[in-house]
């Protein structure tokens, strides 16, 4: 992973950043893998790698595929990105080792589903019985922001496209 | 886009059913294994999209039809809160499903099928709505047209 992000520094030829963030999108998959969240894991590796980067191919294909030169120097940016990671690993420090019971965010809900979920629902997967009926609002919230982002997106691409479609038909009358 | 290849051509054609069967599984067995229906609307999408790279996007717009993707973004949604809806009338609380089945056991079953079902056609129809409407602009660029005339 570490590789795969010196690369896309490094590189100013975009397509192969696009295709490096894909293969540190893979690998972040596999890390999820690892930390036993398969759900986590298979949206990572068709969102991330696959969606992300065949949209931002789509992208390429309207842009030039040449990194502009920089016009500021690039030292604020980095200091902005250490004192985050600094603030985010100090952060760590604080929570609980990964795996422990007793923690606060084990001790809460999360038993309950565990003993109930596949009396209540009849599903064996717990984390399809949470997100589907325990927490049924909020991936309705979820769906309806995938909605949202959607049709906003949607708007943003029609009408400049609409405008041109209007430009061109002008200058054909006109000649 | 690449239309010469051969052994694309084929190859897709061949990982084309395999990649939906996928899907279809990962939907329909989300209550026994991983996933459900965000991961399979979104592998469903890819699908078309892995066919709308290679073949055209107007290729791609045969098997799915930009008109009526559409209109399922907000199917899918419907589909979602219309559940919530129906258990109103069987006198539960929203997006309660123990009512829909003989037992609360097959209601919740079904209930959760359901309102995957919306999740499923909202994600596969939004990503493939963005693909198009970003490869449709790329075909539709000044240059690209001058070519045409």
């Amino acid at each position: 992973m570490v590789a795969a992000v010196i690369g896309v520094i490094r590189s100013r030829n975009l397509f192969v950043v696009v295709i490096l963030g894909g293969i540190y999108s893979f690998l972040m998959a596999t890390v999820m893998v690892a930390l036993d969240a398969v759900d986590v894991a298979m949206t990572e590796a068709a969102v991330g790698a696959g969606m992300s980067t065949v949209l931002l191919l789509a992208v390429l294909g309207l842009v030039k595929t040449r990194e502009a030169p920089l016009r500021h120097s690039p030292f604020i940016p980095l200091l902005v990105c250490f004192l985050t990671g600094a603030v985010l690993i100090y952060g760590t420090l604080d929570l609980p080792p990964f795996g422990r019971q007793d923690t606060p965010t084990n001790q809460h809900v999360a038993p309950y589903y565990i003993k109930n979920s596949v009396k209540e629902t009849g599903s064996p997967n717990i984390v399809t019985a949470v997100l589907a009926s325990y927490r049924g609002y909020d991936t309705l919230g979820e769906t309806t922001v995938i909605f949202t982002g959607g049709i906003g997106v949607l708007i943003l691409l029609s009408t400049s496209r609409r405008r041109r479609e209007k430009q061109s038909s002008k200058k054909d009358s006109l000649t | 886009m690449i239309r010469d290849t051969i052994i694309l051509r084929v190859v897709i054609k061949l990982l084309l059913p395999a990649i939906l069967l996928f899907a279809l599984y990962v939907q329909f067995h989300g209550d026994y294994g991983p996933g459900g229906g965000f991961q399979a609307g979104v592998a469903a999408a890819a699908a078309i999209i892995l066919y709308g790279l290679v073949f055209g996007v107007s290729a791609a717009r045969k098997i799915m039809p930009q008109k009526l993707l559409f209109s399922l973004i907000p199917i899918g949604v419907l589909v979602f809160s219309g559940t919530g809806i129906v258990s109103w009338f069987f006198g539960a609380n929203y997006l309660d499903y123990s009512p829909f089945g003989s037992d609360s056991k097959s209601g919740q079953h079904l209930g959760i099928l359901i309102v995957e079902l919306g999740v499923f056609i909202t994600v596969f129809s939004t990503m493939l709505a963005i693909f198009y409407s970003f490869a449709g602009r790329s075909e539709a660029l000044p240059s690209n047209l001058e070519n045409d005339k």
